[in-house]
């Protein structure tokens, strides 16, 4: 299996904190790669320099062998690279459809397209598909905002796909989910990864979902990668335990 | 709005239209003029509506644009230019000056950014003032001509009102497309979730100098319009004080609303003329009027219009939930 995504040596500081010190790991095609360790740690720090938010102040990411340290984030996401956050992140006077619509129309057309082109970029029906796909039909034309938190963490799970990513990179999509959506979403996350062979990397504290969800689990602890491995092999890892798990 | 029934809506569309065209008939060359400038005034309302209303970036510099596009319009035209060649000039500059405008926006957000804009518009009026050479100075471009259309001399009010009338058509239609369309949605990204936006594609970049850039063309329409309305032009008109009558006509008639820049205008242009009876009185009036409606409403007229159609939509759905739960309680 050839990497897709390539990570070496990524460091970023803020004044004297080293939040992200020397990371390196590679993702391999098709996989779901979990992201553990402590808060604090740099796995959002080192989210954002992958995907353009943060400038790393040192290291190389390379997407599919090509270097792409320094690109925006609009750039990377139209190489196929796409995200959730870890905080709510929609739209909220736009409703769920919009939202979904506003998530796919970049990669479609140019700009001229899709000025003079069609007022949906051609979406509707892939945005339903995706609204049926994450169970919210009966939401469709409701304003995000007035989605529960729960609701809404699938809908930004959702846009994340809209643009048929290759990458995704997901901070967190389980936290605040309640258990019976968090089944739901599992599920689609794996149908997804099956269906459109779509890489994931996820950071997640929850430890059962993780470790039922990745084929591979990093941990990280002060900045530094601290284990890589099967869930199993990480979950016995004493180190792991000492820094991390603790019981 | 959607509390209404398509049709209905129409009908009223077409109704408004019909009286906008039929009614100033009557109108003697003074009525004629304030709605001439009703027209003229909404035109750079929707630009900056499109700036500020969609795309969320403060712009205190629209009253500058509108002044870019009056003298490229009175300086082409009194050089026997025909108008429709002056109105593209004033779209292109006021279009690339605000491209310029908007890098700045890139970097500064909210009351910094406006604090940006409105230095461009002090700048933008010594340049009108100052530059006689190009501008007349103080004293202004005057025998500003008006133009034919269709080999009609549009000299009188009623002909040129038509002219202001058939350019905001244009203008709107224009912007309705424009709103509705993946850029209009792109423009709200920027405006609700700039960082969300850039995570999906959407080149926030690009978009910010685009709604500066078009919003500010806007400006510029209205000036080339407003050039040949009053026939003369000095700086006075294009100073702060109607960028801040701009940024009022959008917030009270609420911004993000595509009916707003319609009814802002349509308050600050003719209040004041309905007002007028009341003598030295009328601004401290209308200033009253504004501070109420906006603690009342910080969204504008449209918002308020917006919540009571939100509140409608929310009792009619807990009401079928009602209807739902008792019929389940049946069943059971």
């Amino acid at each position: 299996m050839s990497a897709v995504l390539e990570v070496t040596d990524i460091k970023k500081s803020f004044g004297g904190i080293h939040a992200v010190n020397g990371v390196s790991f590679d993702v391999r095609e098709g996989e779901i790669l979990g992201l553990i360790g402590p808060n604090g740690c740099g796995k959002s720090t080192l989210f954002n320099c992958i995907l353009g938010q943060l400038t790393p102040s040192g290291g190389e990411v390379k997407l599919d062998g090509q270097v792409v340290t320094g690109l925006r984030p609009s750039e990377l996401n139209k190489l196929g690279v796409s995200r959730t956050f870890q905080l709510l992140q929609v739209f909220p006077k736009l409703s769920v459809r919009e939202n979904l619509i506003l998530a796919g129309q970049e990669h479609q057309g140019n700009m001229a397209s899709r000025l003079v082109g069609r007022s949906d970029a051609g979406l509707t029906g892939a945005a339903n598909q995706m609204i049926g796909f994450f169970k919210l039909d009966h939401l469709a034309d409701e304003p995000a905002g007035g989605l529960s938190y729960g609701q809404q963490k699938l809908l930004d799970a959702a846009m994340a796909f809209m643009g048929g990513p290759r990458l995704v990179l997901l901070d967190e999509p389980a936290g605040g989910v309640n258990p019976s959506m968090l089944t739901d979403l599992k599920e689609r996350l794996v149908a997804i990864n099956r269906e459109k062979n779509a890489t994931f990397v996820v950071i997640e504290h929850n430890m059962e979902f993780v470790m039922s969800l990745c084929s591979r689990v990093m941990v990280m602890a002060e900045g530094k990668v601290l284990a890589m491995g099967r869930p199993d092999e990480v979950r016995k890892n004493p180190a792991v335990i000492e820094a991390y798990l603790g019981h | 709005m959607s509390g209404f029934a398509r049709p209905l809506k129409i009908a009223l569309g077409l109704a408004v239209i019909a009286a906008l065209i039929v009614v100033p008939m009557n109108f003697n060359r003074y009525g004629l003029f304030i709605l001439s400038q009703w027209a003229v005034m909404s035109i750079a309302a929707m630009g900056l509506n499109l700036t500020l209303g969609y795309a969320g970036q403060v712009s205190l510099a629209q009253g500058a644009f509108v002044g870019i596009g009056a003298y490229a319009a009175a300086i082409m035209t009194t050089h026997g230019w025909p108008l429709p060649a002056a109105i593209l000039v004033a779209i292109a500059l006021s279009f690339a000056v605000g491209w310029v405008l908007g890098y700045p926006a890139l970097r500064v957000q909210h009351h910094y950014l406006a604090f940006v804009t409105l230095a461009f518009s002090t700048l933008a009026f010594l340049v009108f003032r100052n530059e006689s050479w190009l501008t007349g100075g103080i004293y202004g471009i005057s025998n500003i001509p008006r133009p034919h259309v269709f080999g009609i001399a549009t000299n009188r009010p009623l002909p040129f009102y038509y002219v202001c009338l058939g350019s905001l058509g244009i203008v709107s239609l224009a912007v309705w497309w424009l709103i509705r369309s993946p850029w209009g949605r792109a423009f709200m990204a920027l405006r609700e979730n700039p960082l969300r936006a850039q995570s999906l594609g959407i080149d926030t970049r690009r978009y910010t100098l685009m709604a500066f850039a078009i919003g500010s063309a806007l400006g510029g329409v209205a000036g080339a319009l407003y050039a040949p309305l009053t026939q003369y032009i000095d700086p006075v008109p294009f100073n702060l004080s109607l960028s801040l009558d701009l940024l009022m006509m959008v917030i009270v008639g609420g911004a993000g609303f595509y009916f707003g820049p319609f009814l802002g205008a349509m308050i600050a242009v003719l209040l004041p003329e309905w007002l007028r009876f009341t003598e030295g009185y009328y601004l401290m009036l209308y200033a009253v009027a504004v501070m109420l409606l906006l603690i009342w409403s910080p969204t504008g007229i449209l918002g308020i219009l917006d919540r009571y159609m939100a509140a409608r939509r929310t009792k009619a759905a807990s009401a079928l939930r009602a209807v739902a739960k008792s019929r389940l309680e049946t069943v059971q």
